[in-house]
């Protein structure tokens, strides 16, 4: 194989067969795949969870992570958030022209290697390349199936009481991008992305208690999620600014950045609204796993402000806490 | 950790509001004013602003750059972008202020196929104009005092560096004839001041003395963190209880009475005062900076011709009294409902640090 992607690898001839045989079916090596079909042919006559997502994230490789563990994480978070138990991912890539071949193989292993954590397989897949310059190096989609194990999740569960739990400190995701962006990272210091599978602690938090909703807080982070919880409904989410877990590490580089935690992406944090009895023993089944060590609850659900969520912070003043609005940018001073 | 525990948590936060609230028995209703949109952003994240309501009111002054540039500069700016080949470099906040016309911005302009790039310094953007010979690198200079002198230091690198495609549109301003333009207006309503501590860090602390000496209005030079506001805030009370108006620095782990001479001597090397307009406050003299005649060929204002008149501000819209401080965000007929952080009409609410976008997020 050629050492760099070329358009002839998008071309559906014998290099994509290439690409395919020699990079993709190794990697992921199963039955419904390896028959290279245009679609795969599943077990199974359950309830089914589907889901899909696509990765653009710049620059691909960031302390914690890079876009091949991000994009089976993504996938299966989800479906491990909607109640169900993640099996199959299909896999397309869009590359441009001129990507080099050394770093595909490193993001494909970083696939297997998820995915094997992830217990799914990845079973269908495509390809495309395109010419140098109408693209960002690499975009990839994945979409997956689960099993669905718990039917009773949703915003139209959540009650006044209820308490909010987050899995662990919030933001690293989303500042650890940020600083890798403005090359004020080398991967060596602490503030790394909390990128990780989440069905172990989503199926902990459901047979520890009653959990009324799950979410994981990527794109617009918990302010975001929270306020959707809510939205359009007679509830509040009340926060305490105190009790929500931010790393010193993810609280400087937002400061230096001109970002704020609470809307930084995560993308290995859950937030759960659970029924006030259960909190302890979802907190206790959390701390017991590993990435879940920091898990807190953050707030309640209320009735003081329909539709809104509310942050008591540290300082005792009381604010709104909105959803983002457009993508942060960095300030002036 | 130091950072955990000193800025961001104090000891005895509720005797500090305690205190606070006791003063505001023997002073009255008062309204303090901050002149710094950091300072606005933290007092309402930080849920300060509705501690002490209805006694203290917290008002925010003329003090973030984007909302005080006037709209025609916009206006010129968005020409400037239609250029093929002119790559347009800015801090991220000025991306998406609208000029006179609503729904347009430099985001916007990006696209539709502008070259705007946000960069965290001007050193960026000359780095951008050596990696691209063939392109004209243009830096949006905007910023007070805090700004100015790392702008000026980057021009004379660029000098230093002969590089001939990077130039700097300079809007850069001083906080101190605003202020004085600002206590001078008719309308003018404020008890004291919460200074800005990066201006200070510069400017020194001393250079806000004018506002006791000559208006007797007491000032605090103030740090970021709420805890320093809620301090600050009780410095300016004590005064006001006392009728003892002067000048005192809080932010005293950065900012120095005299502040920083080199950064001083930087902004005279390059810059020289100019009348200027502040949207709000119109035409103020000595309010701008202005690139020395010796350094012509890096002021983009002259290299592109560019020439701007007193901005119209958008219909019905009420920033320039916002700006002053003598109406609320609230207050603005627009406010929440044709004038929203995702439609913003004026640059309060499209601005991060604007007093309306801080509302419209924060506010109970």
């Amino acid at each position: 194989m050629d050492d760099i992607i070329t358009l002839d690898y998008g071309s559906g001839g014998i290099k994509t067969s290439d690409f395919i045989d020699n990079l993709l079916v190794p990697a992921f090596d199963n039955t419904p795949l390896n028959k290279l079909a245009d679609g795969a042919v599943l077990d199974g006559a359950e309830r089914l969870v589907f889901s899909t997502d696509s990765f653009v994230v710049s620059p691909w490789k960031f302390p914690g992570g890079n876009i091949g563990r991000l994009c089976v994480c993504g996938t299966v978070n989800d479906i491990a958030m909607a109640g169900g138990i993640p099996k199959y991912l299909s896999l397309s890539f869009i590359l441009e022209e001129g990507f080099k071949m050394w770093d595909l193989k490193e993001i494909i292993a970083s696939i297997a290697d998820e995915a094997k954590k992830a217990q799914v397989m990845i079973v269908t897949g495509d390809t495309k390349v395109v010419e140098h310059g109408k693209g960002d190096g690499i975009y990839i989609n994945t979409s997956g199936i689960g099993i669905l194990k718990n039917p009773r999740l949703g915003k139209e569960y959540i009650r006044p009481g209820d308490g909010v739990i987050v899995s662990g400190s919030v933001g690293c995701h989303g500042a650890s991008v940020m600083m890798a962006r403005s090359g004020l990272l080398d991967g060596d210091g602490p503030l790394r992305s909390d990128c990780r599978i989440l069905t172990d602690l989503a199926v902990a938090a459901q047979d520890a208690g009653n959990v009324r909703i799950l979410r994981d807080p990527t794109r617009g982070g918990i302010a975001t999620v929270l306020n959707e919880f809510v939205e359009d409904s007679p509830l509040t989410v009340e926060l305490n600014e105190t009790a929500i877990p931010v790393d010193a590490t993810v609280a400087s580089a937002c400061d230096l950045l001109g970002l704020d935690p609470l809307y930084c992406a995560c993308e290995g944090r859950m937030l759960a609204v659970v029924a006030p009895e259960d909190v302890p023993s979802v907190l206790d089944a959390l701390h017991r796993l590993s990435g879940g060590e920091k898990a807190a609850c953050i707030g309640t659900i209320t009735q003081k402000r329909p539709g809104q969520v509310i942050l008591n912070t540290s300082l005792g003043g009381r604010r709104l806490l909105g959803k983002l609005s457009g993508h942060q940018l960095p300030r002036i001073c | 950790m130091l950072y955990e525990s000193y800025f961001k948590k104090p000891k005895d936060i509720a005797g500090v509001i305690a205190k606070v609230r006791d003063l505001a028995k023997m002073t009255g209703p008062v309204r303090l004013m901050e002149i710094c949109g950091t300072h606005t952003m933290a007092i309402s994240r930080s849920g300060i602003r509705g501690l002490f309501l209805p006694e203290i009111q917290l008002i925010s002054g003329p003090g973030c750059p984007v909302c005080v540039t006037p709209s025609g500069v916009m206006d010129e700016i968005f020409k400037l972008s239609d250029h093929k080949n002119i790559v347009i470099t800015s801090y991220g906040d000025l991306l998406r202020v609208p000029g006179s016309r609503r729904g347009d911005s430099l985001l916007r302009r990006k696209a539709l196929g502008a070259h705007v790039v946000d960069v965290y310094s001007p050193m960026d953007a000359l780095a951008l104009a050596r990696k691209n010979p063939g392109k004209e690198v243009v830096f949006l200079g905007v910023g007070f005092e805090t700004t100015a002198p790392g702008t000026a230091s980057c021009l004379l690198e660029a000098v230093r560096q002969g590089v001939e495609n990077f130039s700097i549109l300079c809007l850069l301003k001083p906080t101190e004839p605003a202020l004085r333009t600002l206590v001078e207006s008719p309308d003018f309503n404020v008890s004291g001041f919460l200074c800005p501590g990066h201006v200070a860090a510069v400017t020194g602390s001393d250079a806000f003395a004018f506002l006791p000496e000559d208006y007797g209005l007491p000032a605090v030079v103030s740090g970021f963190e709420g805890a320093d506001l809620l301090c600050s805030i009780l410095l300016l009370m004590e005064m006001l209880a006392d009728k003892t108006p002067g000048l005192v620095n809080e932010y005293v782990r950065l900012v120095r009475p005299k502040g920083n001479p080199a950064a001083q001597e930087m902004i005279r090397r390059v810059f020289e005062p100019v009348t200027c307009e502040w949207r709000g406050l119109g035409m103020v003299p000595g309010g701008g900076f202005k690139i020395k005649d010796e350094f012509s060929d890096f002021d983009a204002a002259r290299r592109f011709h560019l020439t701007w008149h007193e901005g119209k501000e958008p219909a019905g819209c009420r920033c320039a009294q916002v700006i002053r401080g003598s109406l609320a965000p609230g207050q603005c007929p627009l406010f929440k409902t044709v004038c929203t952080p995702q439609d913003p009409v004026g640059p309060c609410m499209v601005s991060s640090e604007g007093s309306c976008a801080a509302a419209f997020r924060y506010e109970l």
